[in-house]
């Protein structure tokens, strides 16, 4: 039995967003909520979303999935706290390039988020990593 | 054991998946098919291709015997009393669908109840749900024993004089679980219930016989029991069908067409409007001519002993969860697991980089899995090509999966 590709997947950077996920909760009061779940395989998400002025205030979300739905939600969270909407907007965009194995924006750094790179060498597990980014785009887009 | 020759009649099974041999144990999702099988539907399109039922000429006379030919094996697969009885339909789901829509809406009303239990497919709850929305009937849930089986107790504690429809499944595509059928109907009748039964994971494995069953309709998919995708069997008592109406209506399914009413055409065309599917039943007719040349019996001692190979060495594995009933005797093949913290998707994808094909999710039951308080687990299931070598490979792959993560979680 092999383990040689999976840690193309399994990078530590993930594995540490999911044993110790960050802004992971619900903000109270007046934040933007957004629940969406994968249908095909019952991952789950609740995003809240603090948005005052154009700007991403505060993000927390809490929810039930696999290894690298947590640690993408995580992730997204800690990247799109303190951006502007349409900076969040442009990340997603990236990610989501990323994601289908396109050419993508490189000026953005992406920190911790390059880690789900490998995830577009899995497609089964694609939906996986966008499942928050699309509650995001959602919640902002319904603002 | 099967012989290991059946292989050979399955050209799937003969390829590398990400490096390693396939190993196939997602049956439960969808079988495999035999070259048997293919061959039908491609000498059907090759040498017989035409419309059925209208033709004057010889290649549409073809179409129709062979169309109504399989019609006649399912006839005998099942062991109803006439073809009058056989309808062919898309799958599993829309022969539900039809029992609801027609025999359901024309039947059930307010205050009435429709009983169903927690171990069910998606398929044969939300045709309910709907059916009670829409009348005001109550739908009514099964309780389950701790180890995922139905106990007669609890079914007739269910069943009152107000339920009018019992749906319970065959086989649990989760839990493996073979529920007592013959017992439940006979339940059902005694308060004046009709009895539907979701075969779909029971025609694969079981020996199917509606009378001895009697149940009032029995719904199943060709494609998992080696024949195609998109074609399906709604049985129904004669006596029921020829009182229900037709929930399509065009072409096929007519007798006389006037400018503002028309009739129908007598059983069981009058439900299948519509050029049919002509080819998937053909290559179902083909999937029932296979499966009994081996012998239903055969299959299902076949998998028995499977289900008691892997549940032996999986209850080995330090942390790993079985969910269903822990005699194998009471269950298909059908295997549904949790490995520690490891979430199932993580678990198959490092199945599916050895080649190992597993399923991972809710299975399209997400009330069990609530019943089950989990949200998701990775299922293996087994069918006629399976060996213990496969079982042996899915092993060494869980106990590389626990390991890996064992050092990444």
């Amino acid at each position: 039995m092999s383990t040689k590709n999976l840690d193309q997947l399994y990078r530590s950077v993930i594995m540490d967003h999911y044993k110790n996920p960050r802004n992971k909760g619900s903000i109270e009061d007046g934040a933007l909520t957004i629940d969406m779940n994968n249908p095909t395989c019952g991952d789950r998400i609740h995003l809240t979303l603090q948005v005052e002025d154009g700007v991403i205030q505060n993000a927390k979300f809490d929810g039930e999935g696999c290894s690298i739905s947590m640690a993408s939600a995580s992730m997204m969270t800690q990247a799109v706290k303190g951006k502007k909407v349409e900076e969040a907007l442009q990340l997603s965009t990236v990610f989501s390039e990323m994601m289908l194995g396109k050419e993508h924006d490189d000026s953005i750094d992406l920190e911790d988020i390059e880690a789900l790179n490998g995830v577009s060498k899995f497609p089964a597990r694609i939906k996986c990593a966008t499942l928050a980014w699309k509650a995001m785009e959602k919640g902002v887009s319904e603002e | 054991m099967l012989s290991t020759d059946i292989r050979s009649h399955f050209p799937i099974l003969h390829q590398e998946i990400n490096g390693h041999p396939l190993v196939y144990l997602d049956s439960g999702a969808t079988s495999q098919k035999p070259t048997q099988v293919i061959e039908a539907i491609k000498n059907y399109y090759e040498l017989e291709n035409s419309n059925v039922h209208r033709g004057v000429h010889t290649l549409g006379n073809r179409a129709t015997d062979s169309y109504e030919g399989a019609r006649e094996k399912v006839r005998k697969f099942i062991n109803a009393t006439s073809t009058k009885e056989v309808i062919f339909t898309r799958g599993t789901t829309t022969s539900l669908n039809t029992v609801a829509r027609s025999y359901g809406l024309a039947n059930v009303k307010e205050g009435d109840e429709i009983v169903i239990t927690y171990m069910e497919h998606h398929s044969n709850i939300i045709p309910w749900q709907q059916l009670a929305k829409e009348t005001g009937a109550t739908l009514k849930y099964i309780d389950l024993e701790a180890d995922g089986t139905l106990s007669l107790e609890n079914v007739r504690a269910t069943i009152t004089d107000k339920t009018k429809i019992v749906s319970v499944v065959y086989v649990s595509n989760v839990l493996g679980t073979m529920n007592p059928i013959k017992e439940i109907t006979q339940i059902a009748h005694e308060h004046g219930a009709i009895m539907v039964v979701d075969g779909a994971q029971a025609s694969p494995h079981i020996k199917l016989d509606v009378q001895a069953l009697d149940c009032d309709f029995l719904a199943f998919s060709g494609h998992k029991m080696c024949g195609p995708t998109g074609i399906g069997v709604l049985y129904g008592k004669q006596a029921l069908l020829e009182k229900m109406e037709p929930i399509e209506f065009g072409g096929e399914m007519i007798d006389f067409v006037g400018l503002y009413e028309s009739t129908w055409k007598e059983l069981p065309w009058k439900f299948e409007g519509g050029t049919p599917i002509i080819a998937g039943a053909i290559g179902l007719g083909a999937a029932i001519d296979f499966l009994e040349e081996i012998g239903l019996d055969e299959i299902e001692k076949h998998e028995h002993e499977l289900a008691a190979y892997a549940m032996d060495k999986m209850s080995a594995i330090e942390g790993l969860t079985i969910y269903g009933p822990t005699d194998p005797s009471k269950r298909a093949g059908i295997i549904t697991f949790n490995l520690n913290d490891v979430h199932p998707h993580d678990l198959a994808t490092v199945l599916d980089m050895n080649g190992i094909a597993v399923r991972a999710g809710h299975h399209c039951a997400q009330p069990l899995m609530k019943w089950l308080q989990v949200s998701a687990t990775a299922r293996a299931s087994f069918y006629l090509y399976n060996t213990k070598e496969d079982i042996d490979s899915l092993i060494a792959g869980l106990r590389t999966a626990k390991e890996y993560f064992n050092d990444v979680y």
